[in-house]
């Protein structure tokens, strides 16, 4: 029989042994407030600033002199150009390389480096891989100050962060499935297109969104490879002008992006061109929060037609 | 090493359809058969018993070179020869791809591809460049029959196959091994994921499908070994203890450590 003694003694070790608890979520909440809140004020105050600014005219109009002219037309013509560049680079690379690693490379120490070495890439500097796209791009394929030089920039700079979503998506896919593909005597490549390819496009996919996302807001390799701060043209549209543009001659236009315009007005003494940096400080930040959102769609989308 | 053949061991009309001589497998350094040994008889089940373990799913993984898809995995001794051509399934000269179009395989865990049950049963002519829509529906349906299915399927191919319950993903997933036409289907423990009423209608169709097909089993449970197959075989510790015709094995067996096993005083 228990006694009355004893059960209080348990009852006194429970409340003294949840008091941890307590303190823990306690410092939980504050760890986690740190974080949400210093983002909150940081937007909302940019916000404060910015969006008064924001009009159909701030985002057709050029850089100009005098601050309540002066808009992002090429900035964000340049930050979507870039980007696309950088999309349809980065990702058949990546994709390509991450499915080799997990489908055909033999597994050795060979392997084994390349694998440790990827990994490595995702955390060198991003200015190194400006200084590397000055002398590669830049210089020795001659490519320029141009926006096929940024956006391969950008697409090496993401490339580990696509190589390795994808083969962790690859490796989320059963040992079952694999194998059952392979019973039905299908080859590697049936099997990486019909199954591997279609089940871990989710994840691919937001692997490349959380990349881009990174990418859109770099701005130190993108200086390093010399874009224009001031800039008040757009690249030639295919076949526009005379003699007409071909289909790809943008892609050797100079540029600016989104994070340089703001970079440049935040540096000038007039306030009237702080409150522009703030707008485009806005609009850069929701273009990546729209990319983020448009990841979560997605991988909704495409998971839901996939159980194992 | 002398083989019984099928009329020896007394089943009026069988055919070898396959020999396991002398095999031997490696994991690494793990010496995991042993020079394995046994018929496997045309239009017959054949059963693979023993402990956790023992080998027999190893085995199993031979026929289809399932191994061959792992590093580190060796076939380092023997053969199994495949009639009436007489091709060694595991010479190094041998496409793995070739031998796994002719021998098919069904696994523990029902796995269909997150794919369409149409899809899935098609899956193993798709594999083989069959794009012709005609003969693809007539595949799958005859497939989709001979598993049992169509009448619960027939109307809603478009479904996921993960909709199914268990039992019918698995019969799918033999949908889909039967599809191709093979000469063996494999089945690694079927029903070991399955509630009883499924496990028999599994075995029901096992029963019925050596109409068309050469069966090798590999299950844990001795009950269906004795109700399914014609042959069983007894492996422990990576080593082929006995094979006989089932009645004789669980009946009559050579062997005392078949008759431990089987009687459930070891195991």
């Amino acid at each position: 029989m228990m006694q009355a003694a004893d059960l209080a003694a348990i009852r006194a070790i429970i409340t003294r042994a949840k008091r941890w608890d307590m303190f823990f979520s306690l410092l939980g909440i504050l760890s986690l407030m740190v974080g949400v809140l210093t983002f909150t004020v940081l937007f909302v105050d940019m916000a404060i600033q910015g969006v008064p600014r924001l009009s159909m005219d701030f985002f057709t109009s050029f850089p100009s002199r005098r601050a309540e002219n002066a808009g992002i037309l090429s900035a964000w013509v340049g930050t979507v150009l870039v980007m696309l560049v950088t999309a349809l680079s980065a990702v058949p690379l990546g994709v390509a390389a991450g499915v080799y690693l997990e489908e055909y490379a033999p597994k050795n120490w060979m392997t084994d480096i390349i694998e440790i070495n990827i990994s490595n890439l995702a955390g060198i500097p991003s200015i190194v891989y400006g200084l590397l796209a000055l002398g590669l791009f830049v210089y020795y394929f001659g490519f320029g100050q141009s926006i096929l030089s940024a956006g391969l920039t950008l697409a090496l700079l993401i490339l580990p962060v696509i190589i390795v979503a994808t083969r962790e998506s690859i490796r989320a896919i059963p040992r079952s499935i694999h194998e059952g593909s392979y019973a039905c005597g299908a080859t590697t490549w049936q099997t990486v297109s019909d199954h591997i390819l279609p089940y871990s496009s989710a994840g691919i996919l937001t692997g490349v969104i959380i990349g881009m996302a990174r990418a859109i807001g770099e701005t130190a390799p993108i200086i390093t490879i010399g874009a224009l701060t001031f800039i008040a043209f757009l690249p030639t549209a295919p076949f526009a002008g005379d003699p007409p543009a071909g289909l790809f001659d943008w892609i050797f236009a100079p540029f600016t992006v989104m994070p340089i315009q703001m970079f440049n007005w935040t540096s000038r003494p007039e306030a009237a061109f702080t409150v522009n940096a703030a707008a485009a400080g806005f609009v850069l930040v929701f273009m990546t929060l729209a990319m983020n959102g448009l990841a979560i769609y997605v991988r909704y989308r495409l998971r839901k037609n996939i159980k194992w | 090493m002398q083989l019984q053949t099928g009329l020896e061991a007394g089943i009026e009309g069988a055919v070898l359809k396959a020999d396991v001589r002398e095999l031997d497998f490696h994991y690494g350094a793990f010496h995991a058969l042993k020079r394995v040994s046994m018929p496997i008889h045309d239009h017959m089940v054949t059963s693979l018993i023993g402990p956790s373990g023992c080998g027999k799913s190893t085995l199993l993984r031979c026929f289809n070179r399932m191994h061959d898809l792992y590093p580190g995995n060796r076939y380092s001794g023997g053969g199994i020869v495949l009639y009436p051509d007489n091709t060694n399934l595991l010479a190094p000269e041998v496409d793995p791809i070739e031998v796994r179009m002719r021998i098919s395989m069904v696994f523990q865990k029902p796995n269909p591809f997150p794919k369409s049950i149409y899809e899935n049963a098609a899956y193993c002519l798709r594999a083989r460049g069959m794009r012709n829509k005609n003969e693809l529906d007539d595949r799958v349906e005859s497939a989709l029959k001979g598993a049992a299915l169509w009448n619960e399927v027939s109307g809603r191919l478009k479904e996921l196959g993960a909709n199914l319950s268990g039992g019918q993903q698995q019969r799918l997933c033999i949908a889909r091994a039967l599809a191709s036409d093979p000469e063996i289907i494999l089945f690694d423990e079927p029903t070991s994921a399955l509630d009883p009423i499924a496990t028999a209608s599994i075995e029901e169709l096992i029963i019925e499908l050596k109409e068309k097909v050469t069966i090798l089993i590999v299950t844990h449970n001795m009950q269906q070994a004795a109700r399914i197959s014609d042959f069983t075989a007894y492996m422990y510790l990576g080593e082929m203890v006995e094979f006989g015709v089932t009645d004789q094995i669980f009946i009559k067996p050579q062997k005392k450590a078949t008759e431990d096993y089987i009687t459930g005083r070891f195991g």
